[in-house]
């Protein structure tokens, strides 16, 4: 490779086989991932993908970066680890709802609570594919899968709400088969210091084909999405006619237009809400019948991010005591010679 | 009472005493004072000759307490000095400890020579105008203890009056400097304790210069020196967990030289965590205890799969499950060797006395960043509370093993190997050209690729077992001490290294033909272990779980080996071993 040439997305292909199932959502994902990075002007040795285990979690082997394809919810331990060790790396974490969300939960929240910079995205199919589908912490009640041949009880929580719940500071969504919208997201991603999270809403056309069809179909797409411009009014539908207003605490859907109601009247988004409570309500949006699904970048907040906060304090301590002596410390405060 | 023992220790150290500790205290926080459980006792042997344990039974017994009376009084010698608290001898304190008679009337400690001592009076008396509320009074009183035994021992306070003065500020500091030498001033103006006085001459150790170490301590320097030695920096993940958090709170202080701790979410993110750092080029560690390295397995077998160097540390405590926190054990040995899935080996290390860990610590790191593997080190409670003397080496002596990254993309595989170690290149992120990718799924030879096929799988599996079996050629050959061939062989691991030391003598100074082969590479031995075993009649493998090792041995060397097992959560003691050895000569 000529190191000064421009990297392509063809740099970031690997010659590797893709495994996933012919259809699968990852590959738009995939796509997307290998075309915005020749675009961020980071030299390709500079990205580590690191990922757990799932259909998603398969990502690193298609990536022609470093990649480490770790162990079953650790991916964000193993990259907080590598990313105290090499601050300057561009780390990125390929992760599913059942990795990140369930046996990886307590790492996911971690992360998010520490800041670390991390650029996560989590690949939403509401299923468990690798394992051939099983219905996950995402799937909606009722679920008849494979373990749950019944319908499920238990309550799906929200990725986004989770995060912001455990104090992120970048907290974003997509879908696989916008394109457009997802690479422009990636590249919000890419830019923010600290953890972003991003929710990829994925298809698994084997176990849980139409998983996101109201959002994926293009028909219906407009009047289930919310595209979120920072600075815009909330405003949605085929023929941008709907909106969301705030009522007392809560928010209310209301058609433009009607009853004197216009724009002004509606709520503007504001990314950078230093209360995380307008993020949350975006976030958990999608969840109230009537409501759209809000897409982009719900928050983005500055806050040091945790590598900088831990290597700052090892630099400040070496500056006020000066560089560790072993000789001094192998002797330390007291001794006696035998002679 | 912890603190009172070591200060005392330090100041037996600073003289030139040989010594051995066994701190020996509660799991709980501060379970009530004068309770059967809430008992914290400090052993300390001290010598002007060589030491290798605690003690089997105590010539000084302090009991502040009639607790602490009933749960020590066993291993108080007859005739031995008994030294109690009569303040707090009342029917409360006797309720607490369970008994219904007084001890101190009741006859039941005539073959001692007790001494009665109104501490908690003497203290108010010695600090009545600091003005001090009763509770730090309280607190004072085993200062006047410590006193007593530095004038018993003619050992000089002024370590103490140091300590004193940079630990505790304004009236306390005052408080317990007065309590302390009012402690040593009563002794010396009481006729009694006049002929009961000890001297106890400097020990002849070899030439050097010298600390007072723990194993704990010792462990944490070791993985710094392991991190200067291979030009590395030092990236700590870890838990907190009995007994092996006092390293995480070690390594936290030393930044300065450019230690990296992280106080992970969990056991598995402590272990992970490492393994990402390993993975940038850090040398890398994990520090935790038996449920911990539970916890920990699956990530150790990653590290196994994609060959990053690890040092992983487990302090062994009393299991199963949270078992006994605070109590020492060697019954991690088979969950280290074989506790993970699949066929997964790595080497093991098992340092034999607090200042060995420094050496194993360091060796372990070594032998990790060689050979591109996870290592695990076996210390354990009693290792790493207990304190000895230890002889301070010079950076120049300490072995050096510069950590050599690849850099030439030419001809690059990640999973090509070393010949002579077969380790794979360490291609840290951020290399120009070397982009690859490594992961746990079975990856195809020198490409690195995921790869099922059955022969590949086969050919990984045991490439994998010859790199950690070539370990082997690396290690020194063992030499057993005592006799080098004869009637019994007493082979140990880890922390029953004094004990079985300590037998080992006096069993030779009668006459008996005994030898000694303490392993501290567990995985491998050392190539001649199999012969070594073989020139003695029996093998005895004295151990505080049920007979792994002895089952290893078996398994391995086809040797009768006899062993020896004792599970109470405290260390052998010399006699223990003294008398199996006899029994299986007969």
């Amino acid at each position: 490779m000529n190191a000064s040439a421009p990297l392509t997305r063809k740099d970031f292909q690997t010659d590797q086989e893709v495994r996933w199932c012919p259809g699968c959502g990852d590959y738009a994902i995939l796509a997307a991932v290998q075309s915005v990075f020749p675009e961020l002007g980071v030299p390709r040795e500079k990205f580590a993908v690191v990922s757990g285990i799932g259909c998603s979690s398969r990502f690193p082997y298609y990536m022609n970066t470093f990649g480490f394809h770790t162990i079953h919810g650790r991916a964000p331990a193993v990259a907080t680890g590598l990313k105290l060790a090499r601050p300057e790396l561009e780390v990125w974490v390929a992760t599913g709802d059942g990795d990140s969300l369930s046996i990886g939960g307590n790492h996911t929240i971690h992360m998010l609570r520490r800041n670390v910079g991390l650029k996560v995205l989590l690949f939403n199919n509401k299923i468990y594919g690798l394992t051939k589908g099983q219905y996950s912490p995402t799937s909606e009640i009722g679920k008849k899968a494979k373990s749950t041949p019944f319908g499920s009880v238990d309550r799906p929580f929200s990725p986004l709400a989770l995060a912001l719940g455990a104090g992120a500071t970048f907290i974003a969504r997509s879908v696989d088969v916008i394109q457009p919208h997802l690479k422009t997201t990636l590249k919000r991603v890419a830019s923010h210091k600290g953890t972003a999270f991003t929710e990829i809403l994925q298809n698994c056309n084997i176990f849980n084909d139409g998983a996101w069809e109201e959002i994926a179909d293009k028909d219906q797409r407009e009047d289930n999405v919310l595209f979120l411009e920072h600075g815009k009014p909330l405003i949605f539908g085929k023929t941008k006619n709907q909106g969301i207003r705030s009522n007392g605490f809560d928010i209310e859907v209301v058609t433009l237009e009607e009853g004197g109601i216009t724009a002004a009247d509606l709520l503007v988004h504001d990314e950078r809400q230093p209360s995380p409570a307008y993020a949350f309500m975006l976030a958990s949006m999608d969840s109230r019948p009537g409501f759209p699904t809000p897409v982009g970048v719900l928050r983005a907040i500055d806050h040091a991010s945790y590598e900088e906060l831990v290597n700052d304090q090892v630099q400040q301590v070496i500056t006020a005591k000066g560089k560790g002596d072993l000789n001094k410390l192998l002797r330390g405060a007291e001794t006696w010679e035998v002679r | 009472m912890q603190v009172t023992g070591s200060q005392f220790t330090n100041t037996a150290a600073l003289f030139g005493n040989d010594l051995s500790t066994f701190p020996d205290f509660p799991a709980e926080i501060r379970a009530p004072q004068g309770t059967l459980p809430g008992v914290s006792g400090f052993q300390v042997n001290f010598s002007s000759t060589e030491v290798h344990t605690p003690g089997d039974a105590v010539d000084v017994l302090i009991a502040m307490n009639p607790a602490a009376l009933k749960t020590n009084v066993g291993d108080l010698k007859t005739g031995g000095i008994l030294i109690v608290n009569s303040d707090s001898f009342g029917e409360v304190d006797f309720k607490k400890a369970k008994i219904t008679s007084n001890p101190l009337e009741d006859g039941s400690l005539s073959g001692f020579r007790v001494f009665q001592v109104d501490l908690l009076k003497l203290t108010k008396a010695a600090v009545k105008d600091t003005g001090l509320d009763a509770k730090s009074v309280d607190r004072s009183k085993n200062f006047f203890a410590l006193g007593m035994c530095y004038w018993l021992f003619g050992r000089s306070m002024e370590g103490s009056l140091r300590w004193i003065d940079s630990k505790f500020k304004g009236q306390v500091a005052e408080a317990n400097k007065l309590t302390l030498r009012a402690g040593y001033a009563y002794c010396e103006a009481t006729e009694a304790y006049q002929a009961v006085a000890y001297e106890v001459a400097p020990a002849r150790l070899p030439p050097g210069t010298y600390r007072n170490l723990s194993g704990n301590t010792a462990l944490s320097m070791g993985l710094i020196a392991g991190a200067e030695r291979s030009g590395l920096p030092l990236f700590l993940g870890s838990y907190p967990i009995t007994p092996a958090s006092d390293i995480l709170h070690e390594l936290s202080m030393y930044k300065s030289f450019g230690v990296v701790t992280f106080q992970a979410e969990d056991e598995i993110a402590a272990v992970t965590s490492a393994i990402g750092a390993a993975y940038g080029g850090h040398l890398a560690t994990t520090t935790t205890s038996g449920p911990g390295m539970a916890l920990k397995m699956e990530a150790i077998g990653l590290a196994i799969a994609v060959e990053l160097p690890l040092v992983v540390v487990d302090i062994q405590r009393g299991g199963p499950s949270t078992g006994l926190p605070t109590k020492t054990e060697q019954a991690d040995l088979f969950q280290a060797i074989f506790g993970r899935n699949s066929e997964a080996p790595l080497p093991v290390l098992a340092p034999a006395t607090p200042g060995d860990c420094f050496w194993v610590a360091l060796e372990a790191c070594r032998i990790a960043v060689k050979y591109m593997t996870p290592v695990i080190v076996l210390s354990d409670g009693y290792l790493a509370n207990g304190a000895e003397p230890w002889r301070v080496p010079t950076v120049d002596e300490l072995p050096s093993f510069p950590a050599k990254f690849r850099t030439d993309p030419a001809g690059f595989q990640p999973f090509m190997r070393d010949p002579g170690t077969l380790a794979r290149p360490w291609a840290v992120p951020g290399t120009a050209g070397l982009e690859h990718r490594i992961g746990g799924i079975e990856k195809q030879d020198i490409t690195g690729n995921i790869n099922y096929e059955p022969e590949n799988h086969d050919r990984m599996v045991r490439l994998r077992a010859a790199k950690v079996a070539g370990v082997v050629q690396d290690i020194p050959d063992v030499v057993p001490a005592g006799d080098p061939e004869g009637d019994v062989v007493i082979v140990g691991w880890g922390s029953t290294y004094g004990s079985i030391t300590a037998a080992l003598h006096a069993l030779r100074a009668k006459g008996h033909k005994v030898g000694h082969v303490h392993l501290r590479h567990l995985n491998p031995m050392p190539k001649n272990v199999g012969e070594v075993l073989k020139r003695y009649k029996k093998v005895l493998v004295p151990e505080i779980n049920l007979g792994q090792l002895a089952f290893i041995l078996r398994g391995t060397y086809l040797v009768d080996a006899i062993s020896f097992s004792k599970v109470e959560g405290k260390p052998f003691k010399q006699s223990e071993i003294e008398n199996k050895v006899l029994e299986v000569m007969k």
